[in-house]
């Protein structure tokens, strides 16, 4: 568990120092009851020694930034992209959060909690 | 149904047994040429597409009703089997397939996600391709086994053979 501040820093190090050379994913976990809402979660792997890390961080709903790895990993982009589409989390610095799995147009982020379960954003009108 | 002859009376018989014209009904003759004629577009997106390939197969082989060979223009197609879930973002390309298909054509739901969205009912998925484009038949199953499928088809048949086949139409 860091603080969002750090992120940069410690995945510079972990790449650098520690030859963590694979940006796994980056993806979030709702907790709509807590105050820090969302927990934001990185993961790293080395090839060269076989190990994965998992970096995990919160974020409040009012404000859920965290900054982005794509000058780092450029990997990192699509997934961010992916975690923005789902969660709505921001990624300070990276100016290229277009839906990637959604489409323009849809509102909300499905992977919240209180998105409602069944709730459609058709793109063809239905027929009936 | 396939033991019924070409749907034909004959009129004369010369000496030699040939046929100098023949007598019918449009609906039924041009019926009975459409169904045997299938071209369909397979429209595949998902995990029904190994079953699709098992029924298209040597083993229980569509092209014993006429309905074997893909076409990849929908323009040349005029059966449209939609294999597997069609997801809200796919929906506008399948709209777009289907108004690209020429008349006369047909569309076939293949498999459970198509037919109604399955267990999908959820923010991605279209709840049955019948929200967006009319189907012709159904055919439900997680996936549906090779027999449903040569079901689906000589059923759709059935619907080809018995419907009316209008030659020259308004817009023609």
């Amino acid at each position: 568990m860091i603080a969002p501040a750090e992120l940069e820093h410690i995945a510079e190090q972990l790449k650098t120092r520690f030859a963590f050379d694979v940006f796994l994913d980056v993806t979030a976990v709702d907790w709509p009851d807590q105050p820090l809402r969302f927990q934001v979660v990185h993961h790293f792997y080395s090839t060269a020694h076989t190990v994965r890390v998992r970096l995990s961080m919160r974020v409040s709903e009012a404000e859920p930034v965290v900054p982005t790895l794509r000058p780092l990993y450029g990997s990192a982009g699509y997934m961010e992209r992916e975690c923005h589409d789902m969660y709505g989390i921001q990624f300070a610095g990276n100016d290229d959060l277009r839906p990637i799995l959604l489409y323009e147009g849809f509102e909300g982020h499905p992977l919240r909690k209180d998105y409602p379960k069944q709730f459609e954003q058709p793109l063809v009108p239905y027929r009936f | 149904m396939y033991g019924k002859p070409l749907p034909v009376v004959s009129a004369t018989r010369d000496p030699a047994g040939t046929f100098e014209y023949l007598t019918t009904k449009k609906d039924e003759l041009v019926g009975w040429a459409r169904k045997f004629s299938l071209f369909p577009y397979p429209f595949v997106t998902a995990c029904c597409a190994m079953e699709f390939m098992a029924v298209s197969g040597s083993a229980y082989d569509t092209d014993r009703f006429g309905a074997a060979l893909p076409r990849f223009s929908p323009r040349q197609a005029d059966l449209l089997m939609i294999v597997g879930t069609v997801t809200q973002k796919q929906a506008p390309i399948l709209r777009k397939v289907y108004e690209q298909m020429c008349e006369p054509k047909w569309v076939m739901a293949f498999g459970v996600c198509a037919t109604s969205g399955g267990f999908y009912q959820n923010y991605a998925s279209l709840p049955g391709i019948d929200k967006i484009i009319p189907v012709d038949i159904y055919i439900p199953g997680c996936p549906p086994r090779p027999e449903m499928v040569i079901d689906g088809i000589i059923k759709l048949q059935e619907i080809i053979a018995n419907g009316k086949h209008r030659i020259l139409n308004d817009t023609f």
